[in-house]
């Protein structure tokens, strides 16, 4: 196995043309497992963690966008001026894995990995994020919920790299919540985030463990929306109830050893509920 | 026999002080030497191949791919086993390798040994196993009624007892009866199975470094499968990270020294986690339905009950485990009518055996559950029906023995119900989200959750059971001063190696004393588990001390002319109660050597009869634990808040080590309530890491509230019953008791999953 370490973003575009079949390496803590379970093997891995490049983030007030370099971590997601930005995402990095792992993973990761189970996804879901995808070739930009096309596997080509995630800086509320059979590190069985953009007047709801993909609910969100006082943060219970009913609709969960379908379904949409009267607390 | 009294100023690193642990500085910094970290000049690493199917008959086993890859220096199979075929601590029914049938996933096929971990994974995958794939037996109830063929030539069934004592007619006014189910525990230790086995030159025995629990019956079962005699074979104590009752049966012993004779080097074989859970023994499942008959005023007038234990696939100690547990039905109460039947069976499951509490707190789950059912049929408060049954020194088992330790149950029921309930509210003082139940998920809002409180009380026999002569060896020698101690109890972490010091300062009137190396250099120390070490190995330790002392005694007496009756030791000086002469021990043993070894045995226990009765156990322990939990019903998730107990512990040797055992013993117990389970799909096992093994975290651990009754126990040497099971036994009871009071559902299966709660 050859291990590369470049250490600029030239670099590691090089190295990945060089070998465009290689594992790419960020904080390691989905892949390392894997390596030392026996679980995969990798010919090559190109380790990106020392690209400076990568480990940016830039918030841009006048595009309200904020810009998180693949490689920063959950760490520093959870914490200001990040989380400030971002409360949904920062939500969601408080619960991946211990404070360990949180020092080590990273966005791009996340995104990489691309499981349905990924604490990120469903909120980058919500909020339209897009992937920065490049290559020695260049630069392109895929919206987040294109570039996840099934559990693991994404648009991210050959000798491609996830150079950045963009999102939106919104006006209004953002959560995150997950159920799993421990209080903390544990991987979701079920997720949800919302996203209420008060600007903008439009609700998202993304679901993640309920799919082969991070699922968005259409339904749910335009009833949402058609009924939501944003300025005074009302929505009435009945309304709560049938977007609950909708996103147990949207949800397309299995059974498996982690739990059976009928919970999923139950759970994400008591998440979904719960998480529109934080948005939205009053009846 | 109790001569160093209890008192607030102890002497520090004496008997009754919270002395710290001599390795904990070394395992806080990282510094600790655990078996997996040993290694030596030359070393081989070794591997095993482990059956993928749970039930198969091994059709040829081609080694030769092998031997091909660069570095692989053995490869072994059942046919390089020069001893006995088989092993096992009750049954020796377990091959050292299956040679023609496997009958559980992870059964081992054949090893290697090779210079480097990846040369022996690689070897591994070039070895050839074909199998024809059987229909698995994975219900135990199908191994009960016979229906599935034997799947070894032993038979399905490890043992049936019944137990049937009094009254076989006698039916109450009030009738409770329910169906409980316990799901697979693990160990879970955190220390992975390791050993380093050293040969020796020519091959004329071998050393083996290893983490175990009883280093003399290792040896036992490692020296006949090598065809060895005992003495060739010798044992010393690896750094242990934990045990719980996983390390009690033979695991990766036999193979690693068998590849080290076999290369002539030394070779290391260390599991990984998910080999872990597949290479020890687990907690029994089981099955078992209880009715319980009482008066209008919930006294108790005969106990029905009904348990199947699934062993899985070789019988470790499943006989042991089904006595405890039909032994132990009854719970901490007084019964004299019982009707009980018991099965420990073959299946094509993991194998399962000893763990923390030890087929009792299968009992305990279900009796608990019955005691609440019948406080409710007869209208009075979980605890007033507790104490109106509460067992007391002087009554008679469903077993016929008399009870003749200390059984503080009623006070420990008092003592925990004057306890203050918690005053934190729902989510904490200072509302964090992190203390609702989910926690970090941030599911619930204070609005979605509910608070209940639940109790349970326990009985656990201390020891081993049924005529087994499990004593204990120690050495003691005393020179300029200085004690050294000998012995070959296996420190698990359970702090022996903290008491034995504590014991000969005591006794011996020193400061110093040096422990020597673990290993099999003197008499057996039998196992670390049973709740056992503290008063056996303690009671070896402290036998060994005061012959040493005597001698001495007889040694100042002979040369100040005193009689030795008047001495005695007050600090570290020998004092004469008579002239009232003085004499430090380090100038009263200069220059001379006191060497003594001393065997405590415990009274002889009996075998049950056919009908259950016999003075089987050889004493108890009891506890009793109220949890509060706050329950998200509508998600089904769970946070513990709290766990009080009260424990009956004879005498506090070491408080400190006495808190870890209990905040230890409920962590276990609460991961058993709401999250640890092995999931197996027709033998199949979903869940062999801790990404799904579930082991409670700092966020899912209660706080624990402890009072510890201290009425010192007669028959033990030290006054002190061994702590480290009840803690284990009722804790889990409780905290489902209380989910069941948070929501009102009948909780009848541990753990309990977030579908029980929504869906149940």
């Amino acid at each position: 196995m050859s291990v590369l370490v470049p250490t600029s973003l030239v670099d590691a575009l090089q190295a990945l043309a060089e070998h465009p079949d290689a594992t790419v390496l960020a904080g390691g803590t989905d892949l390392m497992v894997e390596l030392n379970g026996g679980h995969r093997r990798a010919s090559s891995v190109v380790v990106v963690n020392r690209v400076p490049e990568l480990c940016t983030w830039r918030h841009d007030p006048v595009s309200r966008t904020l810009r998180l370099g693949a490689g920063v971590t959950y760490a520093q997601i959870e914490r200001d001026p990040i989380a400030s930005l971002v409360p949904g995402l920062a939500e969601a990095a408080r619960t991946v894995g211990s404070p360990q792992i949180r020092h080590a993973a990273t966005i791009g990761g996340n995104v990489g990995t691309c499981s349905p189970a990924g604490d990120g996804l469903p909120v980058l879901s919500a909020l339209n994020a897009e992937v920065e995808l490049v290559s020695a070739e260049g630069v392109r930009s895929v919206p987040f919920s294109s570039f996840m096309v099934g559990p693991k596997r994404t648009l991210r080509g050959p000798g491609e790299l996830i150079s950045a995630i963009t999102v939106p800086v919104v006006d209004g509320w953002q959560g995150y919540a997950k159920v799993g059979v421990r209080n903390a590190m544990v991987i979701a069985t079920a997720s949800a985030a919302v996203v209420a953009d008060s600007r903008r007047g439009t609700v998202a709801i993304a679901l993640g463990s309920v799919g082969p993909t991070i699922l968005r609910c259409p339904e749910a969100e335009a009833h949402a929306m058609e009924h939501a006082d944003f300025g005074e943060r009302r929505l009435a219970p009945e309304v709560v109830s049938h977007c609950c009913e909708l996103v147990r609709l949207a949800s397309r969960p299995i059974d498996d050893h982690r739990s059976t379908a009928a919970y999923r379904r139950h759970a994400v949409g008591v998440l979904a509920g719960r998480l529109l009267r934080r948005a939205f607390p009053n009846e | 026999m109790i001569d160093t009294a209890l008192s607030a100023d102890v002497r520090a690193g004496r008997l009754g002080h919270s002395t710290l642990r001599p390795d904990g500085v070394a395992k806080v910094q990282g510094t600790f030497q655990f078996s997996g970290d040993l290694t030596a000049d030359g070393v081989l690493w070794g591997a095993t191949l482990r059956s993928p199917h749970p039930y198969a008959r091994i059709v040829r086993i081609d080694v030769s791919g092998a031997w091909k890859i660069t570095g692989v220096e053995a490869v072994i199979t059942a046919d390089d086993v020069p001893g006995v075929m088989t092993y096992g601590l009750i049954d020796q029914d377990q091959p050292v390798f299956a040679s023609d049938v496997v009958r559980f996933v992870g059964e081992p096929v054949a090893a290697v040994a090779a210079n480097h971990p990846d040369a022996c994974r690689r070897a591994l995958d070039a070895i050839v196993v074909e199998y024809e794939v059987l229909q698995p037996l994975t219900d135990p109830e199908k191994a009960v009624d016979g229906s599935f063929e034997a799947i070894h030539p032993l038979g399905n069934v490890f043992r049936q007892q019944r137990i049937v004592r009094g009254d076989q007619t006698i039916e109450g006014p009030i009738v409770v009866e329910g169906s409980y189910e316990l799901g697979m525990q693990d160990q879970a230790f955190l220390g992975l199975e390791a050993a380093l086995a050293v040969p020796d030159a020519g091959g004329a025995g071998v050393e083996l470094h290893v983490a175990t629990q009883w280093l003399h019956e290792d040896r036992k079962q490692i020296a006949a499968c090598l065809g060895m005699a005992d003495e060739q074979v010798r044992l010393v104590l690896g750094g242990v990270g934990g045990a719980f009752g996983a390390r009690e049966d033979i695991s990766l012993q036999v193979h690693t020294c068998l590849l080290a004779l076999r290369t002539s080097r030394p070779v290391r074989m260390a599991y990984s986690r998910q080999e872990s859970f597949l290479g020890h023994v687990h907690r029994h499942p089981c099955r078992i339905t209880m009715r319980h008959h009482a008066d209008h005023d919930g006294r108790l007038l005969r106990v029905e009950a009904r348990f199947v234990f699934d062993g899985g696939a070789y019988a470790s100690t499943s006989s042991a485990v089904l006595v405890n547990g039909i032994t132990h039905a009854q719970g901490p109460y007084k019964c004299d009518n019982a009707t009980v039947d018991g099965w420990a069976v073959r299946t094509n499951n993991l194998p399962c055996g000893a763990m923390r509490g030890f087929g009792v707190v299968q009992a305990c789950f279900a009796h608990e559950a019955q005691m609440d059912k019948l406080a409710a049929a007869v209208g009075l408060d979980p605890l007033e029906v507790r104490l109106r049954n509460a067992m007391e020194t002087g009554d008679r088992l469903i077993t016929g023995q008399v009870v003749e330790s200390v059984a503080p149950v009623a006070r420990l029921i008092r003592e925990l119900a004057a306890m203050p309930l918690p005053s934190e509210p729902v989510g904490g003082h200072d509302l964090n989200p992190m203390r609702l139940p989910g926690g970090a998920g941030r599911t619930a809002d204070v609005g979605n959750v509910r608070r209940g409180i639940g109790w349970a009380v326990s009985i656990k026999n201390l020891m081993y059971s049924e005529g087994f002569d499990d004593y204990s060896t120690a050495r003691v020698r005393l020179a300029d001063g200085i004690a050294t101690v000998k012995f070959a109890t296996a420190e698990v972490g359970q702090g022996f190696v903290t008491l034995a010091g504590q014991i000969a300062r005591s006794v011996l009137g020193v400061d110093e004393v040096v422990l020597d190396q673990i290993d099999t250099q003197v008499g057996s120390a039998g196992s670390t588990s049973a709740s056992r070490q503290t008063w056996m190995s303690g009671g070896a330790v402290d036998g060994a001390c005061r012959l040493v002392r005597e001698r001495m005694f007889e040694r100042v007496a002979t040369l100040h002319g005193l009689d030795p009756l008047g001495l005695v030791i007050e600090g570290t000086e020998v004092v004469d109660t008579v002239s009232g002469l003085r004499l430090e021990v380090s100038e009263a043993t200069a220059g001379i050597e006191f060497d003594e070894t001393f065997e405590h045995h415990h009274r002889p226990t009996e075998d049950l009869d056919e009908f259950g009765q016999g003075n089987c156990h050889t004493a108890f322990a009891f506890a009793a634990h109220r949890a509060v939990v706050d329950v998200d019903p509508e998600l089904g998730l769970v946070k513990v808040v709290e766990v009080a107990t009260v424990q009956d512990i004879g005498r506090a040797l070491n408080p400190l080590s006495i808190t870890g055992q209990i905040e230890g013993g409920i962590a276990q117990g609460v991961g058993l309530a709401v999250m640890e389970e092995i999931i197996q799909l027709n033998g199949h096992v979903k869940n062999a890491s801790f990404t799904d093994y579930l082991l409670p975290t700092f966020l899912d651990m209660p706080d624990v509230v402890i009072g510890l009754v201290e009425e010192p126990e007669p028959q033990a040497p030290l006054g002190a019953k061994g702590v480290g099971e009840p803690p284990t036994v009722s804790s889990t009871p409780a905290v489902v008791a209380a989910i069941r009071d948070a929501i009102g559902k009948d909780l009848t299966r541990v753990p309990v999953r977030p579908t029980d709660i929504v869906f149940g």
